[in-house]
């Protein structure tokens, strides 16, 4: 995907709706910045870092700290699902497994086609509904090795 | 059509517009459009809505999207009133029988078996008659999964932002911060402090500028009272947010919400523009010159980031670390200025203490904790959900009167409370009544009000391992005792549980438990060892038998 050259145009945009303070809006700059490409390319952080005129090394230092965060880039939709205590004691592991096994992916990678990347989260608050998912930001519960795998399969289309 | 209020008569005066509202004779359906759609509440909705237009019943029956009802595990739940007539209560609703549920019940008042709740093999179609609700007390949730999240109008018509308006023309900061201290209600994100006290330190302190914050992280897994809150309630956080903020004398506020709350960050939005276009936020707030507007910010996913003064730095577009204290925020917070950070539950609890007063709050509670407290009931039990209840309160009223006892045979073994800070709460104990103190003495903790319950298949070394885990992968790094002794303690407990554990793991796990919690910078290494501490105390037969 980076053989791509990434099209920094919307980085101005973007940063200029944090005029007013750049530096403590970094984080929102970056998680918008990742909203349009998915990712966050290192020329747009270069990018970023020219017109806020905050150092590269601080934007890396946010970047690498906050796990939301990602360099390499993801798939069309975020699958994340609950690695949480409820979710634990109600069995995800046997949902986590099927999902792994359908798309072929470990916890953090991408499907070969780009369409799914496969996370885990520790808790999503819809613990009621344990053993539960996001994709994007739909939420999904009371999952069973099937039931995940039919929701995959329909975003897969 | 929000047209702006200009003073407390206006506001008076909207309100009292809304009573005629209130008291037409329609059949209200509320439908929970919250927690409830990752099973499909939104087709429900859609598709009740479209049956009443093209039955053209819109004069008969009003539909209602709410947040979360509270019964959480029968979702899709919805809750029909006909007027005079008591709450029915269905769950489990799907597209197929929204066509009878409109015949039948709304139409006839005819109650439909199969949607019913049960106990004991026994049908319980009536709310007032369903023991999940009718032995809680709903003091901060009272508007939860009842009006309309994005409707202010709804709040203001149920007295929203009357205590504000009380504390704003009635009271002066002295006498706000009196009330809420007299009230003794204290933090509910965890670590239990003063509520009164805090902002009389914030009040005192010296700055030009001060800030108020609200923690939404709730990053503690198996916790969703907040997401619960403002997702159903978001007015009740505005509104408490603002009483706070007079009486610190604060013109700004956050809200660090995680990312994970899609549904809560748009409502918590729509309720901040509605709430500014009422002139209830910005500047000469009801005319009184008060001003205190609101930013949301979002979390990028780290637990630690719930700590306060790491919060402080996520929030200045830092990395999240925490920082020692003193200086406490109330000193020397957000930009080095004054700051006060309250949980999302404890901003909820203000309007009520306002409103009521404090002598009322009181009396719900006991000596060591007044009010309520919201437990996000999960695990092994059946009815999975939000409870209030005053505190005090027994852990077996929660688990099994209210939460309806564990499903299967298996039977109870433990309640976990207070996530990777807290600790388990055995059988022999739930008995207890639940207040701060009386939680810590059986060696777990209050807490945010995440409450798991573990049957007898569950594995308490297992879910050691589970939480030490979950620290070691959410420590900063920042201090060694934490980072080292997380990962120590983790590698021991991945050992026990594969079956290759020695006679004095246990010994170890002790002795760095002790390192860990005396030598940590901040709550989330001091608190990590806790869940093996209390594994150990109460369930070491389970880290024998797989030991030997
Ligand atoms: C590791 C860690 C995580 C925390 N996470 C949260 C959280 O998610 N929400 C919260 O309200 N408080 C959290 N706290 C507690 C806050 O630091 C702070 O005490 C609280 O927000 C104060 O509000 P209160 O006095 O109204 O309870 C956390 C503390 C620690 C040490
Ligand atoms: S105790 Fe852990 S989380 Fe807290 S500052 Fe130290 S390393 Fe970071
Ligand atoms: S534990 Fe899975 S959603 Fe909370
Ligand atoms: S989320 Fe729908 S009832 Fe709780």
């Amino acid at each position: 995907m980076e053989v791509k050259t990434v099209d920094i145009k919307p980085v101005a945009g973007i940063v200029s709706e944090y005029s007013d303070d750049y530096d403590s809006n970094l984080i929102a700059i970056l998680q918008q910045s990742q909203d349009e490409y998915g990712y966050l390319p290192k020329s747009v952080l270069k990018e970023i870092s020219r017109l806020t005129e905050v150092p590269l090394t601080r934007i890396f230092g946010v970047v690498t700290f906050y796990s939301q965060f990602t360099l390499i880039p993801r798939g069309k939709h975020a699958i994340k699902i609950c690695n949480g205590t409820a979710c634990h004691v109600r069995g995800v592991d046997e949902v986590k497994e099927s999902v792994k096994e359908h798309l072929n992916v470990v916890e953090g990678e991408t499907t070969a086609d780009y369409q799914f990347t496969l996370e885990t989260v520790a808790c999503i608050g819809t613990c009621f509904l344990a053993p539960v998912m996001m994709v994007d930001d739909r939420y999904f519960g009371k999952l069973t090795t099937d039931s995940v795998t039919d929701i995959v399969k329909e975003y897969s289309n | 059509m929000l047209k702006r209020l200009k003073s407390h008569d206006d506001l008076i005066a909207m309100r009292k517009s809304g009573d005629k509202k209130i008291k037409q004779e329609k059949v209200k359906v509320s439908i929970c459009m919250t927690g409830c759609r990752a099973l499909g509440a939104q087709e429900v909705y859609e598709e009740f809505s479209k049956q009443i237009k093209k039955q053209k019943l819109q004069d008969k029956v009003e539909v209602v999207e709410t947040g979360c009802q509270g019964l959480c595990a029968r979702a899709p739940v919805m809750t029909i009133d006909p007027p005079g007539a008591p709450s029915i209560f269905y769950g489990r609703v799907t597209v197929d029988i929204v066509p009878d549920v409109i015949s039948k019940t709304i139409l006839q008042g005819e109650v439909i078996k199969k949607l019913c709740y049960a106990e004991a093999g026994k049908k319980i179609p009536y709310m007032k008659d369903i023991p999940f609700y009718n032995r809680q007390n709903k003091v901060v949730l009272r508007n939860c999964g009842v009006v309309d999240p994005n409707s202010i109008e709804q709040y203001i018509e149920r007295k929203g932002y009357d205590a504000f308006a009380k504390a704003l023309f009635e009271f002066d900061p002295e006498r706000i911060i009196s009330e809420i201290t007299s009230s003794g209600i204290r933090g509910r994100g965890g670590a239990g402090f003063p509520t009164g006290l805090k902002w009389g330190f914030c009040r005192k302190a010296k700055g030009d500028i001060k800030y108020l914050i609200c923690n939404a992280d709730e990053g503690d897994p198996g916790a969703f009272m907040d997401r619960a809150i403002l997702e159903g309630d978001p007015h009740a956080v505005i509104e408490g947010m603002l009483i706070a903020a007079r009486a610190i004398g604060s013109e700004k506020g956050y809200v660090y919400v995680r990312a994970e709350y899609p549904i809560a960050v748009n409502h918590l939005r729509n309720a901040i523009a509605q709430a500014r276009r009422l002139n209830l936020l910005g500047n000469n707030i009801l005319g009184s010159g008060f001003n205190f507007d609101l930013e949301i910010k979002m979390g990028a996913g780290a637990f630690v980031c719930g700590e306060e003064t790491a919060l402080i730095a996520s929030i200045e577009g830092k990395r999240g670390m925490p920082r020692p204290r003193p200086p406490f925020p109330a000193n020397s917070g957000l930009w080095g200025k004054p700051t006060n950070i309250n949980n999302v539950e404890t901003l909820a609890n203000i309007p009520v203490i306002i409103a009521e007063g404090a002598d009322w709050y009181r009396q719900l509670g006991t000596k060591n904790g007044s009010g309520t407290k919201i437990f996000a009931l999960a695990g092994k039990v059946k009815n999975t959900g939000l409870v209030e209840v005053p505190m005090g309160t027994t852990l077996r009223e929660i688990v099994f009167d209210i939460g309806g006892g564990v499903p299967g045979r298996s039977g109870f073994k433990a309640a976990q409370m207070g996530g990777p800070s807290g600790g388990c709460v055995p059988e022999e104990h739930l008995d207890l009544p639940i207040d701060y103190e009386s939680v810590q003495a059986v060696g777990a903790i209050m807490g945010s009000g995440g409450l798991i319950v573990m049957d007898n298949d569950t594995s308490m070394v297992d879910i050691s391992r589970y939480f030490m885990e979950f620290v070691q992968e959410e420590s900063c790094g920042k201090c060694v005792p934490c980072r080292v002794g997380t990962r120590k303690m983790l590698d021991i407990l991945i050992r026990i549980t594969k079956g290759e554990g020695v006679r004095r793991d246990v010994e170890d796990l002790k002795e760095m438990a002790n390192v860990t919690q005396s030598a940590s910078l901040c709550g989330l290494g001091q608190t990590a060892p806790n869940p093996v501490l209390s594994t150990i105390r109460y369930f070491m037969n389970e880290y024998e038998a797989l030991i030997k």
